[in-house]
């Protein structure tokens, strides 16, 4: 009893386990929350937050034009949050998908403005893919090169690519690839053979993440390589010991991703703008970050992630239309959803204990036997 | 020669917002903690900033005190900035969440929020938020008499700049004093080298950590007050501040974690930003010259991880949390 005093008033215990529902539970609550402190937002702005929400839910997917937009949205940030999963689970923190995004969009754009008079479009739009593959992956090679040769930080070389290429892109657009008469500081449209066919009324990118999805699974659960990744995100040494190659495997891993972003980006200039420019990639990148990692790294749950976080965006467009409330809106309820989100793990980590509270547990337990 | 003069000047001008983000961002990143909400803050900065000048402003009409209004300004989005580094804080050290994605979700919240209020401050005022052009001029004027500037050459370029160029370059000195003088700048650096010695030694890591990403925070959104009020001169402009966190990011690698550097660096930087303007070449486009930073600081990124001079690394444990447990 008189310890009693130097134990602190609350001490954190790392859980075992917690049941799967549980964990979902605090997750939903987690949202629920962030929900009721952007409906005070939305009522600081004047308005009603319980209209505003069916505002954004009806948006979003009351009508087929609205569903349409927000399947938009939803493809490149599912797309990079794929990309993004095995950098993460090797510990790898690979913020570079939005460079990577732009550098497989240029790549793919390339055969788009200067093949597409010889080539039909089946095999334009495959060598498009695959250029954009090709393009997004060096683009993440090189900060992984270099971290796995000499230890270069990674957070912030993939980072400084981003602005790099995009600078890039933002001169091809004023330059070189500017579409005639001069001075629009636009590319040309592409020719119908280097677009994408609509499925469903959106391009059919939508099932081509969605594809993507269920193979990043298989990869990262089933496959050597994701047991390498998992090894490598665990302990570096421990895959050391046991023989992996490990500044191979961040190579090879980083270019995997990049490739995804790359096709992420082709996508994006041949699906849903048919055109490229340097805001291709639109934050998708550094926003699909947060789906990743809410998601646990988890493939099926990014799909649910990063389908909120389009009804959201969709939803804040028709707001701001509707209610003049600022389209950024959506910003900042989405910041305020992934900072409940990430706050929500600690409580699903670790157990809260306050003083005294096992005390009067055991004394509980005595009174009963 | 008085080229050179006007793109010093100019380099100065666009240098200083990036001053203090940079500054801001070396005190965070001294403790451990990576803070890529920078963007963010500098966003809330920006906003909070030009709305409690704005503000003070309209209710005190013709009475309006010019130091005072830049006293309000800086207060307004330090605050700003440090209520987002709290926010940052919270999940990171007591909540352990992870500091990149953390940073980025701030990232997305303070911009989101800066555009928000920006955006709100237009609409309620029916018009173009802008401070009246007293209140500029006390922004962008030097704080010298006027005979001191006229000097030749010297002139201009010591006694030239706004207020905000002269308190960033104190506060850098006296950040760079603290953190290599003083016994807490040690502990801070210990916290950010070594969590568990410092821990040992007695050392609160989680309060350092704190104070130091919250003040760091603050620090950096005056950035942004000060690019919305001297740049781009005292209106909303969320396409220019765009990217001036991110670079000050960059810029902080570049300077290799010295408040020092931080000086010449961002005054670098700022030049780097306008040269397009100020000497075009024509076999160089404008928009190759723009990516001069980002290029810059890769090869500062790689040169440092080549050389492993131990002076010069980043903090040890940058980006990690600490749990004490988890020994």
């Amino acid at each position: 009893m008189h310890n009693g005093e130097k134990t602190p008033l609350i001490r954190l215990a790392k859980r075992e386990s917690m049941p799967a529902a549980a964990q979902w539970g605090i997750r939903i609550a987690a949202i629920l929350l962030a929900l009721v402190v952007g409906g005070l937002v939305i009522l600081i702005s004047g308005n009603n937050p319980v209209q505003g929400y069916a505002t954004i839910v009806e948006g979003a997917l009351g009508k087929t034009s609205g569903i349409r937009q927000t399947v938009k949205n939803f493809i490149p940030l599912l797309g990079a949050a794929l990309a993004i999963a095995p950098c993460f689970k090797m510990r790898f923190w690979n913020i570079g998908a939005e460079g990577q995004i732009t550098a497989g969009a240029m790549c793919a754009t390339y055969f788009a403005l200067f093949w597409a008079d010889r080539l039909p479009q089946v095999p334009l739009l495959l060598i498009m893919c695959a250029a954009g593959a090709v393009g997004g992956g060096i683009w993440a090679l090189i900060p992984a090169f270099f971290k796995a040769r000499w230890g270069t930080n990674e957070t912030l070389f993939t980072l400084m690519m981003n602005y790099i290429i995009i600078g890039v892109v933002k001169w091809l657009q004023g330059g070189p690839w500017e579409k005639i008469p001069r001075g629009s500081q636009q590319i040309e449209q592409f020719a119908s053979n280097a677009c994408l066919p609509r499925v469903a009324g959106v391009y059919c990118g939508w099932i081509i993440v969605l594809v993507l999805t269920v193979l990043m699974f298989l990869y990262m659960r089933y496959t050597k390589h994701g047991y390498e990744i998992a090894v490598i995100g665990e302990s570096e040494n421990t895959a050391r010991y046991a023989g992996m190659n490990v500044g191979w495997i961040i190579m090879r891993t980083m270019f995997l991703s990049g490739a995804i972003a790359g096709i992420v980006g082709f996508l994006l200039v041949s699906g849903a703008n048919n055109t490229l420019y340097s805001g291709v990639a639109n934050n998708a990148g550094f926003t699909a970050i947060t789906v990743a990692w809410l998601a646990q790294l988890n493939p099926f749950a990014m799909v649910g992630i990063s389908a909120l976080l389009a009804v959201l965006q969709k939803g804040a467009d028709t707001l701001n239309t509707q209610m003049s409330i600022p389209v950024s809106l959506s910003d900042v309820i989405t910041g305020v959803l992934l900072f409940f989100m990430l706050g929500c793990e600690f409580f699903i980590n670790y157990r809260l204990i306050f003083r005294g509270a096992e005390e009067r547990q055991a004394r509980k337990e005595a009174a009963k036997s | 020669m008085t080229f050179l003069l006007n793109l010093i000047t100019a380099a100065v001008l666009y240098g200083t917002p990036l001053l203090y983000g940079t500054t801001g961002e070396i005190l965070t990143e001294k403790s451990g903690n990576l803070n890529l909400g920078v963007e963010g803050m500098m966003f809330m900065g920006g906003a909070v900033g030009l709305g409690a000048a704005f503000y003070y402003e309209k209710l005190t009409g013709a009475a309006v005190s010019a130091p005072l209004a830049v006293v309000i300004a800086i207060a307004g989005s330090f605050l700003a900035g440090a209520a987002g580094a709290l926010i940052f804080s919270f999940l990171t050290i007591t909540l352990r969440a992870n500091q990149n994605v953390t940073g980025l979700a701030l990232t997305i919240f303070g911009t989101g929020v800066g555009q928000y209020l920006g955006e709100f401050m237009r609409v309620q005022e029916g018009t173009y938020v802008a401070v009246s052009n007293t209140l500029k001029a006390a922004f962008n004027n030097s704080p010298f008499p006027a005979a001191l500037q006229q000097l030749p050459v010297v002139g201009s370029l010591l006694f030239g700049h706004s207020i905000f160029t002269y308190l960033g370059i104190a506060m850098a000195v006296a950040m760079g004093l603290y953190l290599r003088r003083s016994r807490s700048g040690l502990y801070l650096r210990a916290v950010g080298e070594s969590p568990a010695t410092a821990d040992a030694a007695g050392i609160s890591v989680a309060r350092y950590k704190y104070l130091a990403t919250v003040i760091g925070g603050g620090i950096s959104a005056v950035g942004g007050m000060v690019y919305i009020m001297t740049v781009v001169g005292g209106v909303w402009n969320h396409e220019g501040l765009s990217g001036e966190g991110w670079l000050a990011v960059a810029l902080v690698i570049f300077c290799l974690w010295s408040p020092y550097r931080a000086i010449w660096g961002s005054i670098l930087f700022g030049g780097l930003l306008i040269l397009y303007l100020r000497m075009p070449i024509d076999l160089i486009p404008d928009q190759i010259y723009k990516i001069l930073p980002y290029v810059v600081t890769v090869v500062v990124l790689i040169f440092t991880s080549l050389r492993n001079n131990r002076d010069k690394q980043p903090p040890a444990s940058l980006g990690l949390a600490y749990f004490r447990e988890e020994r």
